[in-house]
């Protein structure tokens, strides 16, 4: 009967580690009852992630892990670890929630024939996990980061443009017209005065050819 | 020419590049709190542990009915810590062990858990075992040692185990359930070795299990029948005396098992309180050596003497909670009493040995909208003359938490706000002619000087000082909290009905409660024993009166759970929060359908579908009917029987053939019904459009200049079905037996517009439907990932129009009337992608006038809010998009839909068990409110096309005038140069 393996429930974790030492060394599918098999596994937040620290937004006490999208819900312990209790044999799906960092979701196969062996991976990149440790893909970042003051974002802002486009007419235009050819110069200043005062329907297309 | 429209184009992509740098919403640090609120709440307390050192922080541990395990301040009622727990992990205990562990007893009683008291860190984790299913029981006993051990004795599935409350290992446990009895209590007294187990056979044994604590052996199991049968009740009255009461409730049964010899006593009711008529409850508070009995609304306190003699000590009318007994100084024990009367709440606080004495007798004022105490907690500290002082937490009917120390309430938590059932938006008052604006608003100098300050910060200039004065001159703006109707429609009422029954109306500003009302309609009563509250509907709005008419709101409840309840109705004015009318038990309410119509007064017409498929017409005016009858056979409505998998139509018939002549009751007919195979398909979701949704335009111009018609129709409904066997959780199913059919269904017609099927798929299905969109969420149980599918609806009929010369002669059908009960010609796309999370629901964000894009709202597993903008999720997506496609918007396919974490809406925040988003459309075109709910609250303004309509939050215009007199000067030096440079011209 299950419940007498249950009296000894450190043997038994030990017997099944030896097991699996070939496979890994922290997944566990142990039959816990008879009705369920329990998932083991640990959630570790690479030091070299939380650079503020060791996470930038919540302990480890907030994180949530939730098999088959809400069907149980579990904590870590201090050490990380977690525990799913009477899970049926079939492919389930285990997800962490945890602010600041994106993990992604695992298939753990929990096999009704040889019990004890399971299979997990990773959904987002189909990588196999030999180990059940799960640790984030990558830490978000909720915000944007205001960039830092300077010159070139000033002048990129609409009020730079307009004050770089009026030093551009004052000072360039000026320049532009001395390096002209005295010679073109004098025939665009006539070409105006032919003209006379310029008139809307000089502005016209059809008017300007004639 | 060609040379303007590459320029055209090439401003075009720049405009595209820079709308899709901003594809997604985002946020800087330092605008959080800006246009968003975060709202923590626990939900009901069920129980209470206070803990309360000597030095240190003092507070109380609680449990609620949302499974949240939450560690309170007690001086002001802040949350130190707090965990959400499963959904299905139902906490039935809670004790603090070892001074510093606080154990919860969740499932059933078979998960024990230790959290650490300062921090709420997990700690250990035990999973119990066992076979049957009972009452669930947790005892800490202080005294109880084994090997320097402290044990935990759990009762839970059937079986009694004692864990070590170190680390939660089992020591022992023993089974109760082959036994087949119906264990009532565990007791152990105080200082000995074994404990009891103590319960019911059948209705007519009384067993009594002695066990050694040291190894769970069992030492004495005793049984005796009782003849008169019990009601099944029962409470310990000592360590070795647990009262009942026979099955006639007319007699009490003391049960004495000293020793685990088991004694009974009976005294007649009637004995002790006379010939009453009432049936007598027991109520079930641990007080030694006495019992309360509540009996004809008063209770009584009885003592059970030492020989088992029944003496009355008190009888107390209008009691409303008792709590349980407390140690106070010199091994006296005391309990509270709270008392109604006369609009204010009577605390008592009585030691056990002398219930006619009085240790503390407060009254204090309580706001009525309340309603009655449900709860009470006592707690007692030594005051400076070390007298005792006593605090008392207080549960009340709305769900609200309160301390209760000295005659005051020193804070109180609206907690019946973690459980909202619907939401509904209101408009405020316009601002009254007369009611001077400007008084409030600053003058021009501190206008400036908060330009300035903002002026600084853009150009990283400010110090910290100053940057702390502009996030509270920010955050503090006045006008976010105006009550009266702003000029972009930012500022709302959101109207939330909570499971309580209470309506709150919250300012979208800062989340404030405006008013707060306890619905009367949905109180516990004589007639209406489990009232429970179903939907608010927006009942009038004016726009005609909109200065001197207020808008209410119908909140639709049911006595009970089941659908064949009497209804009761309640229309609430918006603005005051006051009941204008009610209607109690009319009729059972199945569906209410808020009709397209108003009357002169702007109140919408609703009919209400009874269980006997009977329409009911409110308001009950004869110009109501005289609407509804003009448009009596354009009505049609779809019912969905889940259980049996029908969908049917409905049309009106004629007036109810009934003895009453009803004018306002209407029989239906059935028009039409899909009845789906029971053995492969199982309905699980069902979505229909808004009915306040804009659609800006029904033409779509796609890469070539073609244009496609939306086929938008109001009567779709999206139909989710799955294979009976892939209905159950992720797992149970293998990918060959479940397969997932989503419809698209004409309401009116019944007709069938689009079917597809997606092997190997399950629910659950999450989905939203706009325009002529459906987007739903589902688990692909071949790839084990959730997939999102996306399918548009076109209308072809109208496809040809677009050839001009049919336009030049007439023969377009542009102006052929839409109708619903023609045929449509439909196109549909379709395409799948992969999404990371499960989802716990689905919005999309609405705007004024329906132009701005969209964004689809995902409640993510991790409780918080994605916004994803509809163009990850468009059909047309294809590996290559040509030229055109890229610039009319169209992104590369992908897999799987992108998440980007500055989209997240709640950036770093949680909405602790999400249940619902809510979007409105502001006034502004660009701008969309979403109201998120669960345990927690969130609220904030969204732009998914980035506010193109308006100036943002930062606009400096401290730079723009700087600018501007920059170049003024700059004109004048100009002019003074070329001055002189005219001079030295004419001077040559």
């Amino acid at each position: 009967m299950a419940r007498s393996w249950r009296s000894n429930p450190v043997v038994l974790v030990l017997f099944l580690q030896l097991c699996l030492s070939l496979i890994s060394s922290s997944l566990a599918v142990s039959p816990g009852s008879a009705d369920g098999y329990t998932i083991h596994g640990r959630v570790k937040i690479p030091p070299s992630l939380g650079v503020k620290g060791f996470a930038p937004y919540g302990k480890i006490s907030n994180i949530k892990v939730i098999l088959n999208g809400g069907q149980s819900v579990t904590f870590l312990r201090p050490d990380g670890f977690f525990t799913f209790h009477n899970v049926p044999a079939g492919t389930h799906l285990i997800e962490v929630s945890a602010i600041g960092y994106f993990f992604s979701p695992v298939r753990v196969d929990v096999s009704a024939r040889n019990p004890g062996k399971v299979q997990a991976a990773l959904t987002e990149n189909r990588r196999p996990l030999n180990e059940f440790v799960l640790e984030p893909l990558r830490e978000e970042q909720y915000y944007e980061i205001r960039e830092p003051f300077s010159i070139m974002s000033l002048v990129k802002s609409p009020m730079g443009l307009m004050v770089g486009f009026m030093l551009i007419v004052v000072f360039l235009m000026p320049k532009l017209v001395e390096n002209m050819d005295p010679e073109e110069m004098r025939r665009t200043q006539e070409e105006m005065r032919n003209q006379g005062v310029p008139s809307l329907a000089s502005l016209l297309p059809g008017a300007a050819r004639s | 020419m060609g040379v303007a429209s590459m320029a055209i184009r090439g401003f075009l992509l720049l405009l595209l590049f820079l709308s899709a740098a901003h594809l997604s919403f985002s946020l800087y640090e330092d605008q959080v709190g800006l246009m968003d609120w975060h709202q923590q709440y626990i939900g009901k307390v069920k129980e209470a542990v206070f803990h309360t050192p000597k030095s240190g922080r003092r507070r109380v541990v609680v449990s609620t009915e949302e499974n949240v395990i939450a560690s309170l301040d007690l001086r002001h009622g802040g949350i130190i810590w707090r965990r959400v727990l499963g959904s299905n992990d139902v906490i039935s205990g809670i004790d603090i062990a070892l001074g510093k562990y606080v154990i919860t007893l969740s499932s059933d009683g078979s998960i024990l858990r230790a959290w650490n008291l300062p921090d709420g860190q997990m700690v250990w984790e035990s999973f119990l075992e066992g076979s049957g299913s009972s009452k669930s029981l947790l005892s800490v006993p202080t005294s109880l040692k084994i090997d320097k051990e402290n044990l935990i004795l759990v009762f839970g599935k059937g079986s009694l185990h004692a864990i070590s409350s170190i680390d939660g290992d089992v020591l022992w446990e023993k089974d109760f359930a082959v036994e087949s009895v119906e264990v009532q209590q565990i007791v152990q007294p105080i200082g000995g070795d074994v404990a009891y187990v103590v319960g019911f056979v059948g209705s007519s044994h009384f067993d009594v299990y002695q066990i050694n604590v040291r190894n769970g052996e069992l030492l004495k199991h005793n049984s005796a029948p009782f003849s008169g049968g019990f009601s099944g009740e029962a409470l310990l009255v000592s360590s070795e005396i647990l009262l009942t009461l026979d099955s006639t409730r007319s007699k009490l049964v003391l049960v004495s098992f000293q020793d685990g010899e088991i004694n009974y006593q009976q005294t007649p009711i009637s004995d002790i309180f006379g010939d009453s008529l009432g049936t007598p409850v027991l109520l079930p508070s641990k007080l030694p050596g006495f019992f309360s009995v509540k009996l004809n609304g008063a209770v009584i306190f009885i003592r059970v003497t030492g020989e088992g003699k029944l003496e009355v000590l008190d009888k107390v009318n209008n009691v409303a909670a008792i709590s349980g007994a407390i140690s106070i100084s010199d091994g006296q024990q005391a309990f509270g009493l709270v008392q109604h009367g006369d609009g204010k709440i009577h605390l008592t606080v009585k030691p056990t040995h002398d219930s006619s004495a009085d240790l503390l007798k407060e009254s204090i004022d309580m706001d009525n909208q309340r309603g009655v105490v449900h709860k009470v907690f006592v707690n007692n500290y030594i005051r400076t003359d070390r007298s005792n002082g006593f605090r008392a937490l207080i549960v009340m009917e709305d769900d609200s938490l309160l301390l209760l120390q000295q005659g005051a309430v020193v804070w109180s938590r609206e907690d019946g706000l973690a459980s909202i059932i619907d939401v509904v938006t209101s408009e405020l008052p316009v601002e009254k002619v007369g009611v001077s604006v400007a008084k409030v608003e600053q003058n021009l100098f501190d206008w400036l000087k908060g330009h300035i300050l903002k002026l600084k910060g853009t150009l990283m200039l400010a110090s910290a000082a100053d940057v702390a004065a502009i996030q509270e001159m920010r955050l503090k703006s006045f006008e976010k909290s105006k009550l009266t109707r702003d000029h972009n429609g930012f500022r709302k009422l959101l109207i939330v009905l909570t499971r309580a029954g209470k309506l709150f109306a919250l300012h979208t500003g800062y989340g404030q409660v405006v008013w707060s009302l306890l619905l009367p309609t949905l109180r516990k009563s004589e007639t209406c024993k489990y009232p429970t509250g179903l939907n608010i509907y927006q009942w009038q709005v004016p726009h005609h009166h909109a200065m001197d008419e207020n808008p209410s709101v119908l909140i639709v409840g049911r006595c009970g759970q089941s659908s064949e309840a009497p209804g009761v109705l309640s229309i609430v004015d918006a603005y005051t929060g006051k009941e204008i009318n009610s209607m109690a038990a009319v009729h059972s309410i199945v569906q209410v359908i808020p009709l397209p119509f108003t009357d002169s007064t702007e109140q919408r017409l609703h009919l209400l579908i009874d269980a006997n498929q009977r329409g009911h017409l409110y308001p009950r005016t004869s110009e109501a009917v005289d609407i509804f009858q003009r448009e009596f056979t354009n009505i049609y409505w779809y019912s969905v029987e889940a259980d049996n998998g029908i969908i049917k139509g409905h049309a009106l018939k004629g007036n109810c053939n009934q003895e009453a002549v009803d004018s306002y009751c209407f029989e239906s007919k059935d028009i039409w019904s899909i009845v789906f195979p029971s053995d492969s398909e199982k309905i699980i979701a069902t979505v229909t459009r808004k009915l306040s949704e804009v659609v800006h335009t029904q033409a779509k111009v796609i890469a070539d200049s073609e244009v496609m018609y939306k086929y938008i129709s109001k009567n779709l409904l999206f139909v989710a079905t799955v294979a009976p066997k892939g209905s159950g959780e992720i797992g149970t199913a293998s990918p060959e037996e479940s397969w997932l059919t989503v419809y698209l269904i004409d309401t009116v017609t019944g007709r069938i517009l689009h079917r597809m099927t997606h092997h190997g798929s399950q629910g659950p299905v999450h989905a939203v439907f706009s325009e002529n969109w459906v987007v739903y969420h589902y688990f692909n149980l071949r790839a084990h990932r959730y997939e999102m599918s996306v399918i548009e609806i076109y209308d072809q009929s109208r496809a040809d129009n677009k050839d001009v010369l049919k336009l030049v002669l007439g023969k377009h059908n542009l102006t052929s009337p839409i109708s619903s009960y023609s045929r449509p010609e439909v196109v549909t796309k379709s395409q799948s992608y992969y999404f990371t999370y499960s989802v716990k629901a689905i919005d999309v964000t609405l705007t004024a006038k329906g132009i701005t894009s969209k964004q689809l709202l995902i409640g993510t597993i991790n409780d918080q809010v994605l916004a994803l903008d509809k163009r990850f999720l468009d059909p047309r997506r294809s590996l290559n998009p040509t030229q055109e496609e890229k610039e009319e918007g169209i992104i590369p396919l992908t897999d799987a839909l992108p998440i980007i974490p500055q989209s997240y809406v709640t950036h770093n925040l949680k909405v602790e068990g999400l249940r619902g988003i809510v979007t409105v459309p502001a006034k502004l075109e660009s701008t969309t409110l979403a109201f998120t709910y669960g345990v927690d609250l969130f609220f904030t303004q969204l732009a998914p096309s980035r506010t193109y309509d308006s100036l943002t939050d930062d606009f400096s215009y401290a730079l723009l005038l700087i600018t501007i007199v920059a170049l003024i000067a700059a004109i004048f030096v100009t002019w003074v140069w070329s001055e002189k440079k005219e001079l030295k011209e004419k001077w040559r």
